[in-house]
């Protein structure tokens, strides 16, 4: 077992999820196994491999592609603000942070 | 939709041209197919009857005035609920964005509708495109038109299903690791994911952002390359489409494919496939045989570490991406006394199961002490993976395989086996992680009648010559095989 009810409580907090009892013991047994059958890369020399993490490919190359920094206009703000749960523009509203969080 | 002839783009124009029905009348009669029948397949989440019946409009003002028509005047058009729609409801198949309108469209969107489509509305998928089979919709799952009581494939079944059905000519979907193509195949239709950074992505609500892409789903092979020649080409809004040119696809598509070698790689007919699915894919690569194509035997070592590559990658990206549903800017907010005691509500109660199960599986990945053991290690197993692709295409010009190992399944049939349902991804995501192109087209029928797709990839870029192999197919017969 490499998954113990206590990491997935870590995870999840880090996530911010808030998980019901039930769903604890679901997911442990679950990232389990799955955390299980990935080991599998294991089986993988990969010492002489550099990671990949974007398909770049000739010419196209997102990395060296740069367009113009310039300012432009917002004309969706008061639309954008009125998806919010709670505005009061031009601000999100959220509860009072006076002190970090523990 | 069987015995009658298949709606197409270029039908519905020259219809529109030879005013045999106006465009308003046309994007009526499709409304009035889906509001009798979408209850029963719940393909469309959303309905956009005011921005279509606008857009009709405009189409008719042309066709009055005598001018030429755009490519795809009139073609009514279903849109994948990650796409952002200004105005029109987009969930992303999630309670946490129930009510979400965004205040702009995605440049694929924009794109086909300047091209003269009608958006009809917003068709369901897997939440937040995560999953194959449709069942995790936070708005219930959708039936398969080729079989109800069987699912139409994932994440873009929705899609496939509107268009299988008849309930749109053609439609979006995207595709992280398989999502426009294993629903394409289960539902019987061609469907494409284009090379990444052929599409703009802009619009498209982010899952994994080196996987995802925007692909066309259509009734025949040559819609599927109308729509693409439409949506392709650089975006300045999305940094990863690339500055390539966009070919004539249309023009292109019957150009001859004679001696052209196709590779059939012996790992993607392992233990694990139906037996049926192997018989009609072997079938499919006798009848291009039989048009001439040279089959060439490949090896792809790697493939076999695909669904462990995509499974740590995909989560990853998708651990981060969806960290801004906070509660703050949009969507659901469950209230709480803190910051952090809301954020952990809204996503507690506003993400589904398999969302959190990749939220955390994405967490655990990227976390101090597991990060190289896992994100990074998957990141090198992609480059192999990549190599491979690069190594097979320097022996064959084009790869053809099954889609999916499976036909279509029954509802419910998979879901309480989270692992399982990834591994039935294994012939799609070798080439999400190694950002070729690859179209699913129909191959024939299992003997429950259950549609099988044959899978054809290309190099980077090689759209067209993807295009035309499946057109060459299709006009041979490969969906009645």
């Amino acid at each position: 077992m490499k998954i113990t009810k206590e990491t997935v409580l870590y995870v999840a907090d880090l996530a911010h999820l808030e998980l019901q009892e039930a769903e604890v013991e679901t997911y442990r047994n679950q990232l389990d196994q799955i955390l299980t059958y990935v080991e599998k890369l294991n089986e993988l020399d990969t010492r002489q491999v550099d990671p990949l993490a974007q398909i770049a490919v000739a010419g196209a190359d997102p990395a060296t592609r740069w367009r113009d920094d310039r300012t432009r206009a917002c004309e969706v703000a008061a639309e954008a603000l009125a998806a919010a749960p709670d505005a009061r523009a031009p601000y999100f509203r959220v509860p009072k942070v006076i002190e970090r969080e523990p | 939709m069987t015995g009658e002839a298949k709606p197409t783009a270029a039908g519905v124009r020259a219809d529109l041209a030879a005013k045999k029905i106006s465009a308003r009348e046309l994007t009526g009669k499709y409304y009035a197919r889906i509001e009798r029948e979408n209850p029963h397949w719940n393909a469309f989440l959303a309905l956009s009857p005011d921005r279509a019946f606008a857009q009709a409009d405009r189409i008719d003002r042309l066709v009055a005035r005598g001018e030429e028509l755009p490519p795809l005047a009139g073609l009514p058009l279903a849109v994948k609920d990650v796409l952002a729609t200004r105005g029109v409801p987009t969930t992303c198949g999630s309670r946490i964005l129930e009510n979400y309108r965004p205040p702009y469209d995605a440049t694929a969107v924009e794109r086909l509708e300047q091209a003269g489509a009608i958006v009809l509305g917003k068709t369901n998928c897997d939440e937040f495109a995560m999953g194959s089979s449709n069942e995790n919709s936070a708005y219930g799952p959708v039936r398969n038109p080729a079989a109800p009581d069987r699912v139409p494939g994932g994440s873009s079944g929705g899609s496939a299903a509107a268009v299988a059905a008849g309930l749109a000519v053609a439609a979006l979907g995207t595709d992280t690791g398989g999502s426009v193509r294993q629903p394409g195949a289960f539902c019987g239709i061609p469907a494409l994911m284009p090379t990444y950074g052929r599409v703009s992505r802009y619009g498209l609500i982010a899952f994994a952002s080196s996987l995802d892409r925007v692909g066309p789903m259509a009734t025949t092979v040559g819609d599927v390359a109308a729509l693409l020649g439409a949506i392709a080409g650089q975006d300045p809004r999305d940094a990863t489409s690339a500055p390539v040119p966009v070919p004539h696809y249309t023009k292109e598509l019957s150009q001859p494919i004679s001696g052209l070698r196709i590779g059939v790689p012996n790992e993607y007919f392992g233990e694990g496939m139906d037996a049926e699915v192997r018989k009609k894919v072997e079938a499919g690569i006798a009848l291009l045989e039989g048009l001439g194509c040279r089959r060439v035997a490949l090896e792809m070592p790697h493939t076999d570490y695909a669904i462990a590559t995509y499974y740590l990658i995909a989560t990853a990206e998708a651990s981060s991406n969806l960290a801004r549903y906070d509660g703050v800017r949009y969507g659901l907010r469950i209230p709480a006394d803190t910051l952090a005691g809301m954020y952990r509500k809204t996503r507690g109660a506003g993400f589904g199961p398999e969302v959190k199960r990749r939220i955390m599986l994405g967490t655990y990945a990227l976390s101090t002490g597991y990060y190289e053991a896992y994100y990074l290690k998957a990141q090198k197993a992609r480059a192999l993976i990549a190599r491979d692709f690069q190594q097979a295409f320097e022996k064959a010009d084009l790869l053809v395989t099954p889609t999916s190992p499976v036909p279509a399944f029954r509802l419910g049939e998979r879901t309480a086996d989270p692992l399982a349902m990834y591994l039935a991804d294994i012939y799609t995501v070798t080439g999400s992680l190694a950002g070729v192109p690859g179209i699913s087209v129909p191959c024939g029928r299992t003997g429950l009648g259950l549609p099988v797709g044959l899978q054809i990839f290309g190099p980077h870029f090689g759209e067209s010559r993807v295009l035309q192999l499946a057109h060459a197919f299709e006009r041979a017969g490969g969906a009645s095989l």
